[in-house]
């Protein structure tokens, strides 16, 4: 391990900022596509069904 | 019997002579778009010597799209397009003259107010001369640029605004080795490196341009 | 002795839909495993670099990025050509959904630079060769989404899209070359993102192991995005209705 502590882990030795700012806009966008996404892939589905139902 | 190419060409001019006013308006954004420059940065000669290249190149680059929408839209509207395009002469020689037409009405017009705009901004005669040579390679693959985006658009709402978000990222190369001749001027280097790229590009892109342009107009038309 | 798989046969959006369920939880799968490992070799073990201090880290997400960037862009314009040439609209389809994650991976690899050139430049924004081509690209991606989205007509859409992208390929080497002309002309920027540390070897597996999470992740969102457009499209067909009976 090159960490002393938690703490440090976090402080970045001082670029804590910047590390995480850049990771976390990552991470937030790397789980909100995937979740867009099947949610177009449910809605595209219940779509298709309401159809089934109006036009046999 | 004269060409496609030829038929083209001198009706588009035709056209755009009965309406001379619509014709010169891309000069006047142009005019006016390089004046706001100095309003917004200040009057300062040494700030806008040094940005007048830059300003000067990027709009022309806006009027020129701005205005090349219009290449298509009318022959579109009321079905010559199409009746071109199935006349049988190649989609590529009909793009090309279009592309010709439109440098003729905005590109060559761009070119000669240059050296008036220039005088606005305070540049150096040698800087001049070199923005004038790098307007008029640089308008013509503007034209052929505009021409392909206008094909991609045609009959779309919002094309003119879509025309540009397509079309400026392709232009770039022609604005930075254009721009980049002044600067090269004003610097004291020669400009036979810009000069040599942006007339490789201009061949290029005559060359690649109405091709595409013409598959262009084959998909909006189907 | 079976036949070899004709590959052809997931040209037809209800086999790809199949394809792209089986293989979804095992894309998702080794990306979070890839994912988990980079980091762990990127922060646990990596060590401090010597001039940027910890502020590097930011490489494991930052050149990934980047490079997805690219190869999306590519793949959107192969699938788009393969999609008009072969009159295959599945083909039209993986490159409508290949535009926003490569546009996605576009953003992100512009706002870690941007996070990574603050701490190591003392600016927010550089404009350097790699970055600003980038940007252009960002550029590129919206315009075939916005293109895309702006023909209702389907079929128009999906060849205008090719046509635009395949453009857009051809002209990416020469925007790069001249924006790199521009770049050492201006000398400004000496400065230059790809004055990377040199990369220990542990950096350097981090950096790896994170390239392909990235790219297994890619796989499975895209290949997600896809079916969710076969749905849209195919919605008429018997498949679609009998998937949607099922629920």
């Amino acid at each position: 391990m090159i960490w002393a502590s938690w703490s440090d882990f976090w402080h970045m030795g001082g670029y804590g900022l910047y590390v995480w700012g850049a990771y976390a806009v990552c991470l937030a966008a790397m789980l909100g596509e995937p979740w867009l996404t099947r949610r177009h892939r449910r809605q595209a589905l219940q779509a298709a069904a309401s159809r089934e139902e109006t036009s046999p | 019997m004269i060409s496609a190419f030829a038929a083209v060409y001198a009706r588009d001019l035709r056209l755009a002579l009965r309406r001379r006013v619509e014709a010169l308006l891309p000069v006047v954004f142009f005019i006016v778009a390089v004046s706001l420059f100095p309003l917004g940065v200040g009057p300062e000669p040494q700030t806008l010597r040094q940005i007048a290249a830059g300003v000067v190149w990027v709009s022309a680059l806006l009027a020129s799209m701005l205005s090349v929408t219009s290449l298509y839209a009318g022959d579109h509207a009321d079905g010559s397009l199409e009746q071109m395009m199935l006349s049988g002469h190649s989609g590529f020689e009909i793009s090309a003259a279009k592309a010709a037409a439109h440098w003729t009405i905005t590109g060559a017009p761009l070119v000669l107010a240059a050296p008036l705009i220039g005088l606005l901004l305070d540049m150096s005669a040698q800087a001049l001369g070199t923005l004038v040579v790098s307007l008029l390679l640089g308008t013509p693959v503007l034209s052929l640029l505009g021409g392909l985006g206008a094909a991609l658009t045609l009959g779309l709402r919002s094309a003119g605004v879509l025309l540009i978000l397509l079309i400026l990222p392709l232009a770039i190369p022609a604005l930075i080795f254009g721009a980049g001749a002044v600067s090269a001027v004003d610097s004291g280097q020669s400009t036979s490196g810009h000069f040599s790229l942006l007339g490789a590009l201009l061949i290029l892109t005559a060359l690649t341009a109405p091709l595409a342009t013409s598959f262009a107009l084959h998909i909006a038309l189907e | 002795m079976n036949p070899p798989i004709r590959w052809s046969t997931f040209a037809a959006p209800s086999r790809f839909y199949q394809l792209a369920g089986a293989l979804n939880p095992w894309f998702w799968a080794v990306a979070v495993a890839l994912a988990i490992a980079g980091l762990y070799v990127g922060f646990l073990v990596a060590p401090t670099d010597a001039t940027q201090g910890d502020a590097y880290r930011i490489i494991f997400i930052h050149v990934p990025a980047a490079w997805m960037s690219m190869v999306l862009y590519l793949a959107m314009a192969f699938w788009a050509a393969v999609g008009w040439m072969f009159n295959a609209r599945m083909g039209s389809m993986l490159a409508r959904a290949l535009a926003p994650t490569g546009a996605m991976f576009t953003f992100l690899a512009l706002w870690t630079g941007s996070f990574w050139g603050k701490p190591a430049w003392g600016t927010w924004w550089v404009w350097d060769a790699r970055l600003t081509s980038e940007l252009i690209l960002l550029f590129l991606y919206l315009g075939f989404i916005a293109l895309q989205s702006a023909i209702d007509d389907v079929v128009r859409g999906d060849k205008a899209g090719a046509l635009l992208a395949i453009v857009g390929a051809v002209n990416v080497p020469i925007i790069y070359f001249s924006v790199r002309w521009w770049n050492t002309l201006h000398q400004g920027a000496t400065i230059s993102m790809t004055a990377a540390p040199k990369m220990a070897q542990t950096m350097l597996l981090a950096m790896l192991l994170m390239t392909f999470a990235f790219w297994a992740y890619a796989f499975a969102v895209v290949f997600t995005r896809a079916q969710a457009l076969a749905l849209e499209r195919e919605r008429d067909t018997d498949w679609v209705r009998a998937l949607a009976a099922k629920g």
